[in-house]
């Protein structure tokens, strides 16, 4: 039994599962909520870094280079948010982030 | 099942281990060191497929930098974690639920007899570097992308900084300047007192001018 395309696309698919049921458990923590997008996009970059491997075609991974660099600058300005959010609020939870009557 | 498969399959069964972990941690920080397990088996598996720069560049970006960032921030507030517990568990079916179903709609898509690709190694490919191929691409056909790139992240870097960075009201700081510029008359006022004698009741209104004046 040889690895194929599939296992590697069925294995990005439920690494993605999983972190959409941990934004749903952890809805009131910023901070989890943030791991859990992370975890999406690396799931994400697995699918095309597999179908860059099978196809033979270097342009996905360079696609992958540019989402870890997204990736890093979102996360960085998503934790600065937060450490403001907390500096004014004392608190990350996300129940309590109602300023804008949403 | 050769040893290939056997190492996707140990490195797949950590990475979801750790990504469930991640999502069901009660503290945030074993939650942070369970993702950055998870990082570090998914840069094992894409050394199995070859993309040996992307692989170094998780490691090196998301689990030296990334996580680390997490890790620090984690640290540094402080949250109450037994609030944010609260009800954790009452979604559960219904995210259950979504999640069986992202997940079983793609894995029955991609186990069908659909043509998937065979794996394309061009001739010679053992003798090629990855790194080299990626950056003739990078620095050749994508090159304008990645200076945008590059100005994300410097626009990121600043963005963060500039979000984070407050003037504290309660620190008392001297002007540099203002202590350089300063004269000796400034330093002290001569003032006129009238004098009083002894035994002799001091004047009832004092003048406004007898209160001592020091500017500096």
């Amino acid at each position: 039994m040889t690895l194929t395309l599939g296992h590697f696309l069925s294995l990005g698919a439920m690494l993605f599962a999983l972190s959409v049921i941990g934004i749903f458990l952890n809805r009131k923590n910023l901070i989890v909520l943030l791991m859990a997008i992370e975890l999406m996009l690396l799931a994400v970059n697995m699918n095309f870094v597999a179908f860059s491997h099978y196809l033979g075609d270097m342009h996905g991974q360079v696609f992958v280079f540019f989402i870890l660099t997204v990736a890093a600058a979102e996360s960085a300005i998503g934790l600065a948010l937060l450490v403001l959010l907390f500096r004014n609020k004392s608190s990350i939870n996300v129940d309590e982030l109602n300023a804008l009557k949403g | 099942m050769d040893i290939k498969t056997g190492f996707f399959y140990l490195f797949a069964a950590l990475l979801l281990f750790a990504a469930f972990r991640v999502i069901t941690a009660r503290n945030p920080v074993y939650a942070a060191l369970y993702l950055m397990f998870a990082f570090f088996q998914a840069a094992a598996i894409w050394m199995l497929l070859r993309a040996e720069f992307l692989s170094i560049t998780l490691v090196l970006v998301y689990i030296g930098a990334v996580m680390v960032l997490f890790l620090f921030v984690v640290m540094m507030l402080d949250v109450d974690v037994d609030s944010l517990r609260q009800g954790f568990w009452k979604h559960f079916p219904l995210a259950a639920t979504v999640g069986a179903v992202i997940a079983f709609e793609m894995v029955a898509v991609f186990s069908r007899n659909i043509r998937l690709p065979e794996p394309v190694v061009a001739a010679g490919a053992a003798q090629v570097s990855n790194t080299k191929e990626l950056g003739k691409l990078m620095y050749g056909e994508y090159l304008y992308p990645l200076e945008v790139a590059a100005v994300i992240l410097l626009v990121a870097m600043i963005a963060a900084i500039a979000l984070t960075l407050r003037q504290r009201k309660d620190t008392k700081y001297v002007s540099p300047s203002d202590q350089i510029r300063v004269k000796a008359r400034d330093r002290m006022t001569v003032i006129d007192m009238p004098a009083t004698r002894a035994g002799e009741a001091p004047v009832a209104e004092a003048p406004p001018a007898a209160v001592e004046g020091n500017k500096a």
